[in-house]
């Protein structure tokens, strides 16, 4: 199945105004209809949440109601159909997308992938022993410069069942395993891209389900560190980072939003392919973060203190 | 005497210290529907949030219980959902009722904000109460 990655996310929001502040501050292009663009097209879609056009909601307070994945071509689309019409209810579009739904119950969509092909440079630096990367008087920082998502890369989610949620994309849409975090869930990278993950899973109780965060990539570390320091300069609330994750060894920044979900800021993931044997590592600070400005011992929320379920 | 009076006047200055250090805000400054974050000396890892609703104040650690009491406000100050009768964490939305600091939606179900103690003077001023160890 040849799925490239997430060309939208659809929310269904609480406080649009709230959100549409926020998305735009993070660096996204309002293009009207509550749609925000990264550069290359693809985007963050936010309407009140008692908007009929919205896919249902889960039962859980997430507001996330829809993963609209990017395929190469019309063949993908209509082998995802015949595939998930097995066992499920496809619904094929007017536009030629086709909407279903997952194991865990979260709303699909997938279409023939809006992004636009990017021709920007990606972060140059210049190391002893090394050909330098830019050219001689050429500056590498500028207060001022351009520090725009480029594009979506990648949604987490809560769940209640790792392997359930996991092998629905495995089995039934292609998707690999490239790592995984024992006790959080597996990174996977579908066919038709070679970056380390599009979707990740973290196992929480059933309550919890839903969107724990999402990602956009940026062109290198010193555009995801202009990027953060001038939403923080602007109020914005940073969760965890700045750092560098270990598996993926994508930089990462992670703020808060009103989108009830966690909002990062990502570069420099790892490229895999079918050759590359996944590793496992036991989730905690020492596996996810090589290196971290402002440390944080829990980025994942566990059991309960004492192991216990929570009181209703 | 010499010595008992300057012992006054360090209690009292040190109660001074305290008085100052505690304050949090003024009342008049926390509109009916309206909720703000404040820091304080004696607790500067963890801001106090200070709601009015019904007319009455209610203050709450900033602290998610559900996510390692991660600060919850998606920009400054920006605690309150649309409809300003509930704190939301942008962490991953759980919405707490203000008059209770209950969790009624979302990721805490079952836990509670940790309400914080706070005295309104004689001036009108919001004084977070001093509990030793409090944090």
């Amino acid at each position: 199945m040849n799925i490239i990655g997430p060309d939208a996310l659809v929310f269904g929001v609480d406080d649009v105004d709230a959100c549409s502040q926020y998305l735009t501050a993070y660096g996204l292009a309002p293009t009207g209809g509550g749609r925000f663009e990264a550069l290359d097209g693809t985007s963050i879609v936010v309407r009140a949440k008692s908007d009929p056009s919205l896919p249902p909601a889960l039962e859980t307070g997430t507001m996330l109601r829809q993963t609209v994945y990017g395929v190469a071509d019309k063949a993908t689309l209509e082998a995802i159909a015949v595939e998930l019409g097995r066992d499920r209810q496809v619904l094929a579009l007017a536009d030629g997308g086709i909407e279903t739904k997952d194991d865990m119950g979260f709303q699909l969509r997938f279409q023939v992938t809006v992004r636009r092909k990017l021709d920007l440079p990606g972060e140059r630096v210049n190391a002893p022993g090394a050909p330098a990367q830019r050219g001689v008087n050429e500056i590498g920082v500028d207060q001022d410069m351009p520090a725009r998502p480029r594009t979506l890369s990648h949604v987490v989610c809560f769940v209640p069942s790792i392997a359930e949620a996991a092998a629905f994309y495995v089995d039934r849409l292609g998707f690999k395993i490239t790592d995984t975090l024992l006790g959080a869930g597996p990174f996977l990278r579908p066919a038709g891209t070679l970056d380390h993950h599009t979707l990740f899973f973290i196992q929480t109780p059933p309550y919890m389900k839903g969107c724990e965060h999402f990602a956009f990539h940026m062109g290198g570390p010193t555009e995801l560190m202009m990027a953060g320091s001038r939403f923080i300069k602007a109020g914005y609330q940073s969760f965890w980072g700045p750092g560098r994750h270990k598996m993926g060894s994508n930089w990462f920044w992670y703020f808060n939003s009103p989108l009830g979900c966690h909002v990062e800021y990502d570069a420099d993931m790892d490229l895999h392919d079918d050759s590359w044997a996944p590793r496992e590592a036991p989730m905690g600070p020492e596996a996810a973060q090589a290196f971290l400005f402002e440390h944080r011992e829990k980025w994942a929320p566990g059991p309960p203190p004492g192991g216990g379920k929570p009181a209703h | 005497m010499g010595a008992r009076s300057a012992a006054r006047r360090r209690q009292a200055r040190a109660l001074k210290a305290m008085d100052e250090s505690d304050f949090l805000c003024r009342s008049e400054e926390i509109a009916e529907g309206d909720a703000r974050g404040y820091s304080t000396l004696s607790a500067p890892r963890t801001k106090v949030i200070v709601a009015r609703r019904g007319g009455d104040l209610f203050a709450y650690w900033d602290a998610c219980p559900h996510y390692g009491g991660t600060p919850m406000a998606w920009r400054t100050n920006a605690y309150l959902n649309a409809a300003r009768d509930r704190i939301v964490c942008a962490s991953h939305g759980a919405e707490f009722e203000i008059e209770t600091g209950r969790c009624v939606l979302g990721a805490a179900l079952g836990e509670a904000l940790r309400p914080a103690s706070i005295i309104i003077n004689e001036r009108g001023e919001v004084q977070l109460a001093p509990t030793p160890g409090e944090e």
